[in-house]
């Protein structure tokens, strides 16, 4: 890339960074306001104990882990798609792989948090690790919450490491170009990254191993996320399909949640030289095939349920279907199916702002989705004594609000403190265009993406 | 640490410099190119490739799985809960731990490899031009044998720089 191409690409980069105008600490300040809210209402939780939630026999499991289910399921956005990605080359990926992988580290962290918010006695949350105690009761392999606590950690620990390395050559970029505190603190975190011909390569050598490595994990983590209802025997739960049901509603719902993030980010840090409308529609037909993929999904377990026609199974059919539930179920079906597969199946409403509304529409869905999983069935276990209702009341929906203003939160200020889009990534991908390339092996430009 | 390098504009240049570099006679492995951004399709590029992060991620993953195999059994022997019916050493589910271990340090052994073969975090004086992340390709050579200086500076200049720069 020619120098004053490359200083120009640096420097609309890195403006976000260096200029901070009055609408930045407003919004900081305004979200802020709404995670200490959640934070204190967590606090009038653990004061006043659990009474104060909707949460009763026999619905233990209610907004918390819907939003445990939700979370982890948005995190799929991030490092599985910029791995997939990286391995097929495609070009496009260039702008998009860190505003993704973001996404990833942050909703992974919120949902993480959700199993601690979940406890009555937090401040025991180290039990939650698996490690022999000192009562010589020693981890019980066998159990699902084992399980999560050893996909979740290794999902974080390599999706951390999967942002941070490309993030190093562009430390060393902030560090060239800034003076006083910020040369300091991204002179450490440069690692004291050269360049060399040969640390080019380690990199782009460990991103691919990564890459591979971290697909399967990836889906590991929201199949054993769903082996947490399917190993119980509650109606509706108790399915081999969840696995990969739970894989693909993850997905679906975590490319929503990247088309949201990418808008705003074109939006605010006028970004529109670089998020390019081919970026929504090639994330929007990747959204609508996971669209229809859900569909077939939900399909196929309602057929069975309802074909199989077991008594406790039906009462929980029949109650989403037409029951209490089935205004949220509907609600679920037109906002995962109807509207995305309408605004995305149409090449003239696969707009940026197409895009948008459909994502916003499948995330409100997805998170119905993830509800409507775990309420009713816990509501309607097999014998008709042990039946129960769920009304969330308000300290789970302002903990619930407070997580979404969290993800925003803490998307601004990484905004704020790393380049969003990676920088060397977009320099090698202009030269790379018109370098000397096997055919095959050429990405592919942007413009030509998917013809 | 010594060195003479030259800042070129662009990627084709610096491989004209290299190539002069390597027709004075310096030593290969003095050749250093640094840029802010890769150049994996030119031939200066070429020469640091041989690496065994595939294996080591792969034998950090074996690593991996015998621990998780070990951690399993010995903790379910240690303490024999009998849960689910299930046999003592469940090698179902155990299968779940052994793989997420099996990941953990591939991953781990390959950010590992990669702090030590590319020698991070630096130690020591190295060779840099902040002028790289703007955009120019440095093209040095360290440590110069003796009385090479002079060859090397006049290869640097003859690939079209007007300036050559020592440390």
């Amino acid at each position: 890339m020619n120098q004053p191409a490359a200083a120009r690409l640096s420097d609309d980069l890195l403006r976000p960074m260096l200029r901070t105008s009055w609408r930045f600490f407003a919004l900081v300040a305004f979200l802020a306001a709404i995670v200490l809210a959640g934070v204190g209402t967590w606090m009038y939780q653990l004061f006043m104990g659990f009474g104060v939630t909707g949460i009763n026999m026999p619905i233990y499991w209610a907004f918390y882990i819907t939003n445990f289910v939700f979370w982890i399921g948005i995190s799929h956005a991030g490092t599985l798609i910029s791995a997939i990605l990286r391995l097929v080359n495609a070009g496009w990926r260039r702008p998009v792989t860190r505003c993704a992988e973001v996404i990833t580290v942050f909703a992974l962290m919120i949902g993480a948090m959700f199993p601690i918010v979940h406890l009555g006695r937090p401040w025991l949350f180290f039990w939650l690790i698996p490690y022999p105690s000192n009562r010589q009761i020693w981890p019980n392999f066998r159990s699902p919450l084992v399980w999560d606590f050893f996909a979740i950690s290794t999902y974080l620990t390599g999706s951390v490491l999967f942002l941070l390395l490309p993030m190093i050559p562009d430390f060393a970029l902030v560090r060239d170009r800034t003076t006083g505190w910020r040369r300091r603190v991204y002179g450490a975190a440069a690692l004291g990254w050269q360049g060399t011909t040969k640390q080019w390569h380690r990199l782009e050598v460990a991103m691919q191993i990564m890459a591979i490595a971290i697909i399967p994990v990836a889906v590991s983590v929201h199949t054993i996320v769903s082996f947490d209802f399917s190993m119980a025997p509650v109606p509706m739960w108790h399915s081999t399909m969840f696995g990969p049901y739970f894989v693909a509603g993850a997905i679906f719902s975590g490319i929503a949640a990247l088309i949201v993030a990418m808008a705003a980010l074109r939006k605010f840090l006028h970004m529109e030289e670089y998020l390019h409308p081919i970026h929504f529609q090639n994330l929007g037909k990747l959204l609508l095939m996971m669209c229809l993929l859900w569909t077939y999904f939900v399909f196929a377990e309602r057929l069975t349920t309802w074909f199989g026609n077991e008594q406790g199974e039906m009462e929980v059919f029949w109650v989403t279907q037409r029951g209490a539930f089935a205004p949220l179920y509907w609600t679920m079906v037109v906002c995962n199916f109807v509207i995305p597969f309408t605004i995305l199946s149409l090449k003239k409403l696969r707009t940026i702002a197409g895009c948008v509304v459909a994502s916003f529409s499948v995330l409100i869905g997805m998170w119905l989705e993830r509800f409507l999983i775990v309420v009713p069935s816990l509501g309607h276990k097999y014998l008709p004594y042990s039946w129960g209702h769920y009304r969330p009341r308000p300290v789970e929906i302002i903990i619930t609000i407070a997580t979404f203003a969290a993800m925003t939160l803490l998307y601004t200020l990484f905004s704020k403190l790393v380049p969003i889009i990676s920088i060397w990534e977009l320099k090698a991908g202009v030269h790379s265009l018109h370098a000397v390339a096997p055919k095959e092996a050429a990405e592919r430009p942007l413009g030509q993406a998917h013809p | 640490m010594t060195a003479v390098y030259a800042l070129y504009p662009d990627a084709d240049s610096a491989q004209h410099a290299v190539d002069r570099l390597r027709a004075a006679g310096i030593d290969e492995g003095r050749i250093t190119v640094i840029s802010g951004e890769p150049y994996e399709e030119y031939a200066f590029a070429q020469g640091d490739r041989a690496t065994w992060m595939f294996r080591i991620a792969a034998i950090g993953g074996v690593v991996g799985l015998g621990v998780a195999t070990w951690l399993t059994t010995m903790t379910e022997r240690a303490w024999p809960l009998k849960t689910g019916n299930m046999p003592i050493v469940a090698w179902w589910p155990n299968l779940i731990v052994m793989f997420e271990l099996t990941m953990l340090f591939a991953i781990v052994s390959t950010v590992a490899t990669l702090l030590v073969t590319a020698r991070l975090p630096a130690r020591g004086p190295r060779l840099y031009d902040p002028a790289v992340t703007a955009g120019r390709v440095l093209v040095g050579v360290e440590n110069p044998a003796a009385g090479s200086t002079d060859a090397v500076e006049r290869a640097l200049l003859a690939a079209g720089v007007s300036e050559v720069r020592r440390v």
